[in-house]
């Protein structure tokens, strides 16, 4: 098979750029733990008020630096009383659904979780800024998809 | 022209084709202007619904057919007419997709299957919805197997040689489409149907994600791909020249089959059920197919240089100028293809495991997607329309036309411009996809979204408006070539199907063993999917029940 001379050098400088590329990508994931939102944990999807910790969903400190929120998504809201977190402390965002698929996307952030019923999705995240963030779904889950959002009051301390 | 049966069959695929496109560009319409808030549905017809028709019909039928009737074309064209048993069953698949289709759009127009082209469960679409889908897909399998029968034959008949570049094209889409629908097949039959008449109870969803997944990306290769071989084999006979490279054409295609399916996690990588490790290695996979884009980009942009420097362009840009500018069939694939720049870069953001957390189920990703399949592919069906109907026809394609064919394409690309650059930004800043209008209970973040001088309602209502526009224009033109244009009578009038010559002496046999590429393909898939898969079945949570929430 015949290559032109600047077909070989153009195909290789992009193989190259191809390889530095996924290794910036795979250096961050891995080594500084810069993965999407995810989890392999499972639930019963007819059994999430019942099950910890979303029998008592709402924001629990875990040590001096973590917190955990914990919400319930369902068609067309949030269960998550109180969603107030500080500013600078690590929260570990743990979210499921009672009903169909949904999001739990948080505005102006990198919180942009799927969640599906059956499994817990788990992020962490730091917020830099104080304020009140709009949290919304970003899944189509029926007629009232586009008025499904709440609210996190992000505080300093 | 080739046999009159022939060119029937590819003509019916060509009309549902832009039937659909009437439908699904008007529901597009009606969505800009209700997202600006102008418009109120009456209570019988929701949002949703008509989101949901807009994708099927679009992304899904419109393509679909005109594929169909491309390939039918082509493949007469370069193989000779079809046999008794490949036009009955091109004819049988044609009208199982037809069935299909039908069923399908009555279910979403009864508002039993408000559930988007996705059809994620647990949303529960009436049972016969998902018949209907699975109908589609079977009648595009007897549809493919038709033209596998064909080519076959051909082979047959001319032992040891190496079939025409359209028709070699032609059958590593096609079975890059079957090995794709294996897994859509799977979900709908054993997960989907069952559940959905109530003979099983509950729905594993995850599964059923990855399922549709592991066929939702090899689907988009299959609207590129035909768009592809109009770039490769329509082109350089546009220019009046030969295909660059037979072999790296075919080298580029075969490379699809390996690359286009065992990606499919890259859709979900901000979902649960699936670890990292798996997750990233698709992300690995899904950018091997940079390399045949690569290679397409350096072929066609080498045709230009030949072809302008062949008409008498000199220096480093002159041949720039050189190209048939004028000739509409060339201008509407070459701005296609500069869309598909940004299309493509948008897409390797798309798949960048975390820089996916930014744009995921945002306005960007429906930008995107309307400046890839929207525009490079769609608009290459346009351009391969203005020639392929009258051709098949045998009617004139008349001045008025061309002078209407520039007019919609401009347009096309103005609209286009427009709507997907502010769907983009919007996404940027946060905007959902898929929303009815919404101010969240008038939130300042979301009034910040649609604060800009681009990223506004106006611009993108705009933009649709222009689209609609110009999608009627190519409605008129479609009715025109297929009814109402005089005949071509005189040999000067007649259209022409214009396939470029392409030099095999060079091209190695094994490109066409297609038991190698089969091979490496289902060894790839099992690389990606088996142990992820496996884990998903074996620790797989309690099903769900199903949920109307429309």
């Amino acid at each position: 098979m015949h290559l032109h001379k600047y077909e070989k050098i153009w195909l290789t400088l992009g193989v190259i750029s191809l390889i530095i590329f996924l290794s910036v990508v795979g250096v961050s994931a891995f080594s500084q733990n810069h993965t999407p939102a995810g989890g392999m944990e499972t639930i019963d999807p007819k059994k999430v008020n019942e099950t910890a910790p979303f029998d008592n969903p709402g924001v629990t400190q875990l040590d001096d630096d973590t917190y955990q929120a914990t919400i319930v998504a369902m068609a067309f809201g949030y269960t998550a009383p109180e969603l107030k977190v500080p500013v600078g402390k690590e929260v570990v965002f743990k979210v499921t659904s009672t009903d169909v698929v949904h999001s739990f996307t948080i505005d102006n952030t990198k919180v942009n979780m799927m969640v599906v019923p059956g499994r817990i999705t788990t992020k962490s995240y730091t917020f830099e800024k104080p304020g009140t963030y709009l949290i919304l779904c970003n899944e189509y889950c029926g007629t009232g998809h586009h008025m499904m959002y709440t609210e996190i009051e992000v505080y300093e301390e | 022209m080739i046999a009159l049966q022939d060119r029937k069959i590819a003509l019916w695929n060509i009309g549902v084709a832009y039937t659909a496109f009437l439908i699904g560009t008007l529901c597009g319409l009606l969505q800009v202007f209700i997202r600006n808030d102008a418009l109120q549905l009456p209570a019988w017809l929701d949002y949703y619904q008509i989101l949901t028709a807009h994708g099927v019909l679009l992304a899904l039928i419109y393509t679909t057919f005109f594929i169909f009737g491309f390939f039918i074309t082509g493949m007469s064209k370069s193989l000779g007419s079809f046999g008794p048993k490949v036009r009955l069953f091109s004819w049988i698949g044609f009208w199982v997709t037809l069935l299909g289709t039908v069923m399908a759009t009555a279910m979403i127009i009864s508002g039993q299957a408000s559930v988007m082209y996705t059809f994620y469960a647990p949303l529960k679409a009436s049972g016969f919805f998902y018949v209907g889908l699975a109908l589609v897909i079977i009648g595009t399998w007897i549809s493919s197997f038709a033209l596998v029968g064909h080519y076959r034959v051909w082979r047959k008949n001319h032992k040891g040689q190496l079939s025409p570049l359209f028709a070699f094209m032609t059958i590593t889409t096609i079975i890059m489409w079957i090995i794709a629908c294996l897994g859509v097949v799977a979900t709908v039959l054993f997960q989907y149907i069952p559940w959905a008449f109530g003979w099983t109870d509950t729905i594993d969803v995850e599964l059923s994600r990855s399922l549709f997944w592991y066929f939702g990306h090899p689907l988009v290769y299959f609207w590129l791909l035909p768009a592809y071989m109009a770039w490769y084999v329509i082109v350089p006979k546009l220019l009046g020249v030969k295909v660059f490279s037979d072999s790296l054409a075919r080298m580029s295609f075969v490379l699809f089959i390996l690359f286009s399916i065992p990606v499919g996690f890259h859709h979900q990588l901000t979902e649960p059920g699936i670890s990292n490790f798996w997750k990233f290695l698709q992300v690995v996979l899904t950018f091997m197919v940079i390399v045949p884009s690569l290679m397409t980009a350096f072929s066609m942009f080498a045709t230009f240089e030949i072809a302008g420097r062949k008409n008498g362009g000199k220096g480093l840009f002159g041949w720039f100028t050189k190209l048939p500018w004028k000739d509409i069939r060339f201008t509407s694939i070459f701005i296609a293809m500069l869309f598909f720049i940004p299309g493509g870069a948008g897409g390797i953001i798309n798949a960048s495991f975390q820089l996916n957390e930014v744009v995921h189920n945002t306005l960007w990703i429906v930008g995107h997607f309307h400046i890839t399949v929207g525009t490079p592919v769609a608009m290459t069906f346009m351009g391969v329309t203005f020639w392929l109907i009258p051709y098949l026809t045998g009617r004139k394609f008349t001045k008025s036309m061309k002078v209407l064919g520039l007019v919609q394409i401009i347009t096309w690309s103005i609209g286009m411009l427009l709507m997907s650059t502010a769907q983009h930004l919007l996404g940027l800043l946060g905007a959902p996809r898929r929303t009815a209008y919404s101010s969240y209970n008038n939130h300042p973040s979301s009034a910040e979204w649609f604060d800009g001088i681009l990223t506004n309602h106006v611009t993108m209502a705009i933009g649709g408006s222009i689209l609609f526009m110009s999608a009627m224009i190519l409605i008129y033109i479609v009715i025109m070539t297929m009814f109402l244009s005089p005949k071509a009578v005189e040999a000067k009038d007649m259209v022409d199907f214009p396939l470029a010559e392409s030099d095999m002496s060079n091209t190695p046999k094994w490109l066409e063993n297609w038991w190698i590429w089969i091979g490496l393909a289902l060894a790839l898939i099992a690389l990606a999917y088996a142990i992820p898969l496996t884990h998903m079945i074996q620790h797989a949570p309690p099903g769900s029940e199903g949920f109307k929430t429309w």
